[in-house]
Order: C-alpha cells, then structure tokens, then sequence
C-alpha cells in the first residue's frame, strides 16, 4: 500500500513539474505577460514605405515599448501601406495629433514605429487613425540621393 | 538480378503490411479508450515508469543541452556585439526543436524501448495469451495504459526539457559569461510568441508522443515471440521512432514556421 502511494505522490510531482514548465514557459518566456489582448486598443496608420516593419515589431513612445504592429496591409485604392497597432489600454492618453514614424534600432537592427506626441487635448480612441505619419528611411534611396547631389555642392 | 526485384517488392509489401496492422491496432487501442477509467489506477503506474523515471534523463540533458547552446551562440553573437540575443535565441531554438525532437529520441531511447521489451517479453512468456484466456483484453489491459501514459508524458517532459535548458544557458550566459539579466529575459518575451511559438512546440511534442509511444506498443505486441525476436523489436522501436520523429518534425516545422 505504501508503495502504491509513493508511485502517486511521484506521478503528481511529475505532471505538476510538467504543467509549471509549462506555465514558466508561458509566463517568463513568451509575451504573455507584456500584452494581454483585452487590455489595448488598436489605431491605424498609412505610410508611404513601411520598409522592413514587420508583423509584432514594437510600437515606441520616446523609446518606451507601448505596443505592437497587429497588422499590416496594402491599400490598393490609396496606394499607401496601412498598418494596424495594438497599444496598452494604460497609455490611453496620446493626444490626437500624434504622429508616427519608422524608425531602425541602430543602423542594422529591427524596425519599430516611433510615435510622438502632438498638443491637441483630444485623445486617440480605439479604431482612429494616425495622420502625421513619415516613412521608413531606405538606406539605398538615401545613398542615391547623396550621389547624385553631394552635400558639399549642395552647401553652395 | 530477378530475386533482387523480388526481394524490393517483398519488402514493399511487408512494409504496407507492418503500417496497416499498425494502423488497425492503433485503432483497436484507442476504440479502448473509455474502459481506461475503470483501470484508472494502471495508468498511473505506467505514468511513474514511463514519465517519472525519465524525468532525470530529461532534465539532465535539457541543462547540458541549454548550456552548451549558451555558451557557442555567446561566441558568435559577441563577434556582432548582440550578446543580449542570447535569450531569444536559445529560447526560440528549445521551444520550437530541441525540446520536442530531443525528448521524443530520448524517450525512445528510454521509455519506448523498455515498453517494447516489456510487452513483447510478455509475448513470449504467454502472458497475453494468458490474459485472453481469462477473458481479459491484453489490449485494453496491457497496451493502452502504456500508450495513454507515453502521449501524456511526452508534452509534459518536452516542456521539462525547454524550461531547463532555458535555465541552463541562462546560468552560462547570465552567471559565467556576463550577459545582462534583465536584457536575457526582456528579449526573450520580446521575441518568443506564445500561440505561435510555445504552443506550436506543445502540439509538436504532442505528436511525437502519439507516434513514438504507438511504435514502442506496436513493436512489442508485434514481436516475434523468442528472445531474438524481442531484441529486434526493441532495436527497432528506437530506430523507427528516430525516423518518425525526425520526418515529422520536418513536416511540422514547414507547416507551423514556415511561412514566418
């Protein structure tokens, strides 16, 4: 009998170590607790060039993560890239005219999109769309650009 | 050159005729599954010898595995000055690989061979038929109280295995190596997803499970019943399982990661 109940006690010891791997794999891991889907709410914006943004790279204010891309989509009446963010229902108080950019982490690293604060008092609610927006910056249309018209001949 | 061809289509045939006994006995084990509550008490113990005693080979693995992964990704990452993308890294490669191939391989190696001997032993020894003559299903029995133990165990031992490993090369990377605590984990939740990526590596590991514990019960019910015939089936319980999991993952992978 008490062997029986040893080989329980370990059963339930294994599935319970089991199920907290599991669990710190989806707590500690996984984005889990840096975003629960209930708690945001979704804005829009259009960019000419969206560059290398992709699906869940970040959403910046003045270097915080707030948010993430949710989608990301091109409209073909427009001709403009909309991308979809979800942002954390804490920071439910950006005014109205913020704009959003597309910034890269460093000169090789992911892109994010930066949003800065604009003075309206309105606040943006779920589902408006940003209107300032600036494009991504590509390195090569950049580069062409400094060939075709060198900055000294420019300062002329 | 003839006999050549006869014996390539000699192997043909047994083949199909090994995966349909397989798949006929797969559903005789499952078409059992509601009397598994009336022998609740048999799966528990199947559970301790198939899933608790492989718990130490499991986590001693997972810890060497996550270890030696921390310390070669840190080398090349430090090359590009990106030491903080250690966690994602070793995170992204446990969850959604190592962790369900290199439990299921070792489970084979583990559990699935000692299942194969036991029942074909079984075989051998006339226990089974034994049973039959008492009017006790061997299947029912036997089989699927070792089968249910090898699907349950496997996911539980797979996210075992990732945890640790994640553990262990985050006291290489963190503790020996000097890469940044909060950096370790921060990237690491920004990166690793947790429907597309940890529950991806459950399904995964779910799977294996099906497929590595029904080739361990199949083999040993299949056995020729003498000593040789059991080593071979126990042989090839691990190679089979090999194979299987190792395709599977392949097709897995393209089906789950590839699009990202």
């Amino acid at each position: 009998m008490q062997k029986t109940k040893n080989i329980e006690i370990m059963v339930g010891l294994f599935v319970a170590a089991g199920f907290a791997a599991l669990f710190m794999l989806a707590m500690k891991v996984s984005n889990l607790s840096a975003f629960s889907e209930n708690d945001t709410y979704t804005v829009q914006a259009q960019f000419d060039n969206i560059g290398g943004l992709k699906v869940r790279s970040p959403v910046r204010i003045g270097g915080v993560r707030i948010g993430r891309v949710s989608s990301i989509r091109y409209d073909d009446n427009k001709l403009e890239a909309v991308v979809h963010m979800i942002i954390s229902n804490q920071h439910n108080k950006l005014p109205e005219d913020t704009s959003a950019n597309i910034y890269t982490a460093g000169l090789l690293g992911e892109q994010y999109i930066g949003l800065e604060p604009g003075g309206s008092t309105e606040f943006l609610k779920n589902g408006d769309r940003i209107v300032e927006t600036q494009s991504a910056l590509v390195l090569e249309r950049l580069i062409g650009h400094f060939l075709v018209n060198p900055p000294a001949e420019a300062a002329k | 050159m003839l006999t050549w061809f006869q014996s390539l289509g000699r192997s043909g045939l047994s083949f199909f005729e090994r995966l349909g006994r397989a798949t006929i006995f797969l559903i005789e084990i499952l078409a059992g599954l509601p009397s598994l509550f009336l022998h609740f008490r048999l799966l528990v113990k199947e559970l301790y010898s198939v899933g608790v005693l492989s718990m130490a080979i499991i986590v001693i693995s997972g810890l060497t595995v996550g270890m030696v992964l921390g310390l070669q990704m840190y080398n090349t990452l430090a090359d590009f000055g990106t030491e903080e993308s250690l966690g994602p890294v070793v995170a992204l490669s446990l969850v959604r690989e190592l962790g369900p191939v290199l439990t299921a391989l070792l489970f084979a190696g583990r559990a699935g061979s000692a299942l194969t001997a036991e029942i074909g032993l079984m075989k051998a020894t006339d226990q089974l038929s034994g049973m039959e003559m008492m009017a006790v299903d061997p299947v029912k029995r036997v089989v699927l109280p070792r089968y249910i133990a090898g699907v349950i165990s496997m996911p539980l031992l797979a996210a075992l295995f990732s945890m640790v490993g994640i553990l262990g090369s985050y006291f290489v990377g963190v503790g020996l190596l000097g890469v940044d605590d909060g950096a370790f984990w921060s990237q690491m939740q920004d990166k690793v997803d947790l429907t597309s990526d940890v529950l991806n590596g459950v399904v995964k590991s779910f799977v294996f499970g099906v497929v590595s514990a029904w080739i361990a019960v199949y083999e040993g019910y299949d056995a020729v019943p003498t000593t040789e015939g059991v080593s071979r089936a126990t042989t090839r319980t691990v190679v089979h399982t090999a194979f299987a999991v190792l395709g599977l993952d392949f097709v897995l992978t393209a089906l789950m990661f590839g699009d990202v």
